[in-house]
């Protein structure tokens, strides 16, 4: 019902975009096709900063990186009751959007997706973004290499998603 | 910045995979990791086309200028710089609908369209602007009304109740994306 009713979304949105363009009698055909060559510099304009991203992130997560680092952190993290099946997802959600929800999946699986793990995981996986690749594409795109505060204050979000997602998953579900 | 993580992550790589002796897949990873990127560059032109056609249509139409004034109260407390009916504005709004609807594939084409705008409208500078922070961030984190794909991730794995979970994913991502906002306004003060 649900995958039913999102399926609908995309192709309706564009329709009605469409059509609504058309009521208004503005020559969609040509509009199109000049925003389109636009998107295509875009693209352009954005693969220097994915091919720098994407190779050093392929070689951490080959190199065993990711486990050294959750050695070092996964102390604290008991510290502050955050389950250990779910720090491994923490670490990675920000650096890659393939790579966490491979380590979602693992976690359902291995969990149930009604366990306290499967639960914070889910709340972890919706209420948080692939912070590195949304900083590295959306300056990518315009040039900037100056980014000021953006990324401390995007990663202190990112710890908040973590910390609020085990929380709010005790007071609403309890256990844990 | 993203210089110096990215830097310490290659660091990392080289430290875990030598004493690792795993080498041999880093190195791998170095040379097929430029190709990944070019094919997920591809099959984001895609994507990009499609959304900036539609996009244009929606501005022409005036459908973009109906979707910013519905954000109007959001806009105007984010980006008070931004004056009603500028483009920016309006791109700002059609990403932020994009990704409350949980189109992350609409999403970025709108967002980067608006990137764009906002650095043409501060005349291309090297150093993000107030808006490009606030922004940014407001893409870093994620607010959605539906998480579709999560829930659905849920439903195959045998949950009783998939979409249980929605109102701690509000609560969270409203944390989430509260805490990110304020520290990038204390950035302000400075410039």
């Amino acid at each position: 019902m649900m995958s039913a009713a999102t399926q609908l979304l995309l192709p309706v949105l564009i329709a009605g975009i469409f059509f609504h363009g058309l009521w208004k009698k503005i020559p969609v055909f040509d509009s199109f096709v000049q925003g389109a060559a636009d998107g295509l510099k875009t693209a352009l304009s954005i693969t220097p900063a994915l091919v720098c991203l994407i190779t050093v992130l392929a070689m951490f997560r080959s190199s065993g990186g990711l486990e050294l680092l959750l050695k070092l952190v996964s102390p604290l993290a008991d510290l502050l009751r955050i389950p250990g099946e779910i720090l491994p997802l923490a670490l990675m959600r920000p650096l890659s959007g393939s790579g966490a929800l491979v380590f979602f999946q693992e976690i359902l699986e291995r969990c149930g997706p009604d366990s306290f793990a499967g639960r914070a995981a889910s709340v972890l996986m919706g209420s948080t973004e692939t912070t590195f690749y949304t900083v590295a594409v959306y300056y990518g795109a315009v040039q900037v290499r100056e980014t000021g505060r953006t990324i401390p204050a995007a990663l202190a979000g990112d710890l908040t998603g973590l910390l609020v997602s085990v929380l709010a998953v005790r007071l609403l579900f309890g256990g844990g | 910045m993203l210089g110096w993580i990215l830097g310490g992550m290659l660091a990392i790589s080289l430290g875990a995979g030598w004493f690792g002796g795993r080498m041999d897949l880093v190195s791998q990873a170095a040379m097929t990791g430029g190709g990944e990127a070019v094919e997920l560059a591809l099959s984001l032109a895609g994507m990009l086309a499609l959304w900036g056609g539609l996009m244009r249509i929606a501005e022409h139409s005036g459908l973009t200028t109906m979707v910013s004034r519905c954000l109007e109260p959001i806009t105007r407390l984010l980006f008070p710089s931004l004056r009603e009916g500028e483009r920016a504005r309006e791109l700002i709004s059609m990403n932020m609908t994009a990704n409350l609807l949980g189109l992350g594939n609409a999403a970025t084409p709108l967002g980067l369209a608006a990137m764009k705008e906002l650095s043409r409208r501060a005349g291309h500078p090297a150093r993000a602007t107030r808006e490009m922070v606030t922004f940014v961030v407001l893409n870093t984190a994620s607010i959605q009304l539906l998480p579709a794909t999560n829930a659905l991730l849920r439903l195959q794995a045998g949950s009783e109740a998939p979409l249980e979970i929605l109102p701690a994913v509000w609560l969270t991502s409203a944390a989430g994306v509260t805490v990110s906002l304020l520290l990038a306004r204390g950035g302000r003060e400075k410039r």
